[in-house]
C-alpha cells in the first residue's frame, strides 16, 4: 500500500515535470498546425494558378493575335522576376519589424529568406513561416502583372520588366507594410482581409496612370481592335475564379470557419456580379456578351477581395450586386466617354473595385463573422459607422501614392530606356518585333 | 472550258456542293473570304468598345467545267445558294484556255 502510494506520487511528479516542461517548450517553438499549414500550401498553389495561366490566358485573349505571345509572357516573366526580388528583400520589408520606421517599412531580418528556420510570423502563427513567405509572395507576382493589361499591345518588353521590378519594390512592399505588415494603415484600423486595397486599388490605380502616360494604341477608336479569341478569355477567367478561393480564404491563414467564410462569401459575390453585368449590358445592349460576364465575375471576385473575411452572405450578395452595376458603368460608359485607352480594364475593373470593395467593408464588416476589435462593433451594420471614414482614408493614402510613384517611375524610365515601342513596330505586331516568335 | 466561280453564304456549302455533285461536277476548291456588297455588316460590341464589320465571311468556291456543262452547273449553284436574302453571293463565269492534269499530264477537257 505504502509502495503503491509511493509510486504513484512519483508517476504524478514525473507527469507534472513532464506537462510543466512540455509548456515551456511550446513558448519557445511554435505549434505548427498541420491543418492550417496544408491548406496555405495549396491556397499558395492556387493563386500562383490565378497568375499562370489564368492572368495570362484573361488577358492574352482579349488582345489581337500579333500581339497574343507578347500579352501571355508578361505575367509569366513577371512572375519570375518578383519572386527573386521577393525572397531576396520584398518579403523581408514587407512583413517584418521596421523598428523606429516600422510604420512606413519593415526591417531586413528576412532578406534572402534568412532566419525562418523554426519559425512563425505573428499574423499565422501555426503557419511555418517559409509558408507565409510563399503565400505572399503569390500576391506580390499577381498585383503588377494585373497593370499589364493597362498599357498591353504597346509598351516594349524591356521597360515592361524594369516597370515591374521597381514597382514592386517602390509600391507594392510599402503599402502591403502599411495595411498588413504592421504600418500606418493598419493601425488606423483600415480593413483589408484579401487585398482590395493592397492589390486591386494599388494595381487599378497604377493600370490607369500607365494608361495616361503611355498613351492610346495607335488606331485606338477607329480600328478593328476586338479580343482575338474569348475562349482563352473565358478559360482564364474560370481559372482565376478557381484560384480566387487560395486568395480569399487562404487569407484567414488558417483552416476552418472563417476560411470556409470567406470561400463562400467570393463565390455568391462572383455569381451575383456575373449575372448583374449580364442582366445589365442585356437590357442596355440587346445581347449578353461573353466578355460581359466574365467581366462581371472578375469585378466581383475583385470587390469581396476585402470583404470576404468580414462580412455575412447576404452582404456578399450585396457587394456582388454593386460590383456587377458599377464595374459595368465604369468599363463601358466612364471609360468610352473619357477616351483613356486603359486597354483590358485595369482601372475599370480592379481599380473601382478596390474602392468599392474596402468602403463596402466599412459597411458591412461585422464581429459575428469576424472579431477583429475583440467584441466592438466592426463595421456599420454593428454599428460603427465611423468605419467607412476609415476605409476611405485607406483607398485615398494607397491611390495617392500609387499614383505619384508609378507616375514618377514611368517618366523616368520613358527618359531613359523609352517606354513605347515605334509606330511601325506597333503596326506589326509585339509577337515578332519583341520576341521574334508568332502565333500561326 | 469555262471558270465557275460563286461567292455564297457558309451555310450553303454542302448544299451547293450536292447539287453540283448531281449535275455531274467532279471536283471543286473552297476558299474561306471576306467581303461586302449589299449585305450590310454587323456591329460587334466589347466592353462598350463598338466596331462595326464591314466585311463578312463567305465561301468562295471554283470549279472548271467543259462549256456544254456550264448552263448545268451555273443553275445548280444558284438554285443550291439562293435563301432570297441580300447577301446570298454572285456566281461569275470566265473562259479558261487550258487545263492539265498534274499527274498524268492530260490536258484540255480530258484533264477535268
Amino acid at each position: 500500500m505504502h509502495k503503491n502510494a509511493s509510486r504513484a506520487a512519483t508517476a504524478l511528479a514525473a507527469l507534472f515535470i513532464g506537462v510543466t516542461s512540455t509548456s515551456a517548450w511550446a513558448a519557445d517553438k511554435p505549434v505548427i498546425d498541420t491543418g492550417d499549414t496544408a491548406w496555405l500550401l495549396v491556397a499558395t498553389a492556387l493563386v500562383l494558378m490565378m497568375n499562370i495561366p489564368g492572368l495570362s490566358l484573361f488577358y492574352a485573349g482579349m488582345v489581337r493575335k500579333k500581339n497574343v505571345l507578347a500579352t501571355a509572357v508578361q505575367a509569366f516573366a513577371v512572375a519570375a522576376l518578383v519572386t527573386v526580388l521577393w525572397l531576396v528583400v520584398g518579403y523581408s520589408l514587407a512583413f517584418t519589424d521596421g523598428g523606429a520606421v516600422n510604420g512606413i517599412i519593415g526591417g531586413l531580418s528576412r532578406v534572402f529568406g534568412t532566419g525562418l528556420h523554426g519559425s512563425v510570423h505573428p499574423l499565422a502563427k501555426t503557419v511555418p513561416e517559409n509558408v507565409f513567405l510563399m503565400y505572399q509572395a503569390t500576391f506580390a507576382i499577381i498585383t503588377p502583372a494585373i497593370i499589364a493589361g493597362a498599357f498591353a499591345e504597346r509598351m516594349k518588353f524591356s521597360a515592361m520588366m524594369w516597370f515591374m521590378g521597381l514597382w514592386v519594390l517602390l509600391v507594392y512592399v510599402p503599402v502591403a507594410h502599411w495595411i498588413w505588415g504592421g504600418g500606418f494603415l493598419g493601425d488606423a484600423g483600415v480593413l483589408d482581409f484579401a487585398g482590395g486595397l493592397v492589390v486591386h486599388l494599388n494595381a487599378g490605380i497604377a493600370g490607369l496612370v500607365c494608361a495616361l502616360v503611355i498613351g492610346r494604341r495607335e488606331g485606338y477608336g477607329h480600328e478593328y481592335m476586338a479580343p482575338h479569341n474569348l475562349v482563352l478569355t473565358l478559360i482564364g477567367t474560370s481559372l482565376l475564379w478557381v484560384g480566387w478561393f487560395g486568395f480569399n480564404a487562404g487569407s484567414a491563414l488558417s483552416s476552418g470557419e472563417l476560411a470556409g467564410a470567406a470561400m463562400l462569401n467570393t463565390h455568391v459575390a462572383a455569381a451575383v456580379a456575373a449575372l448583374a453585368w449580364m442582366a445589365i449590358e442585356w437590357a442596355a445592349r440587346g445581347k449578353p456578351s461573353v466578355l460581359g460576364v466574365l467581366s462581371g465575375a472578375v469585378a466581383g471576385l475583385g470587390t469581396i477581395t476585402p470583404a470576404a473575411g468580414y462580412v455575412e452572405p447576404w452582404a456578399a450578395m450585396l457587394i456582388g450586386l454593386a460590383a456587377g452595376g458599377v464595374c459595368y458603368w465604369s468599363s463601358v460608359v466612364l471609360k468610352n466617354r473619357l477616351g483613356y485607352d486603359d486597354s483590358l480594364d485595369v482601372f475599370g475593373v480592379h481599380g473601382i473595385s478596390g474602392i468599392l470593395g474596402p468602403l463596402m467593408v466599412g459597411v458591412f464588416a461585422t464581429r459575428a463573422i469576424n472579431d477583429v476589435d475583440h467584441g466592438q462593433p466592426v463595421g456599420l451594420v454593428d454599428g460603427h459607422a465611423a468605419q467607412i471614414l476609415i476605409q476611405l482614408y485607406g483607398v485615398v493614402a494607397v491611390a495617392a501614392f500609387s499614383s505619384v510613384v508609378t507616375w514618377a517611375l514611368l517618366r523616368i524610365l520613358d527618359a531613359t530606356i523609352g517606354l513605347r515601342v515605334t509606330r511601325e513596330e506597333e503596326t506589326e505586331g509585339l509577337d515578332t518585333v519583341l520576341h521574334g516568335e508568332r502565333v500561326q | 472550258m469555262k471558270l465557275v466561280s460563286a461567292i455564297i453564304k457558309p451555310f450553303k456549302l454542302d448544299e451547293v456542293r450536292d447539287a453540283l455533285t448531281g449535275v455531274g461536277v467532279s471536283g471543286l476548291t473552297v476558299s474561306e473570304v471576306k467581303g461586302f456588297g449589299r449585305q450590310k455588316g454587323q456591329t460587334e460590341i466589347y466592353r462598350g468598345a463598338e466596331y462595326l464589320v464591314s466585311f463578312l465571311p463567305k465561301v468562295k468556291i471554283e470549279i472548271v467545267v467543259d462549256d456544254t456543262q456550264v448552263e448545268r452547273a451555273v443553275e445548280a449553284i444558284q438554285k443550291a445558294a439562293h435563301t432570297g436574302k441580300i447577301g446570298d453571293g454572285k456566281i461569275f463565269v470566265t473562259a479558261v484556255e487550258q487545263a492539265v492534269r498534274i499527274r498524268t499530264g492530260e490536258q484540255g477537257s480530258n484533264a477535268l
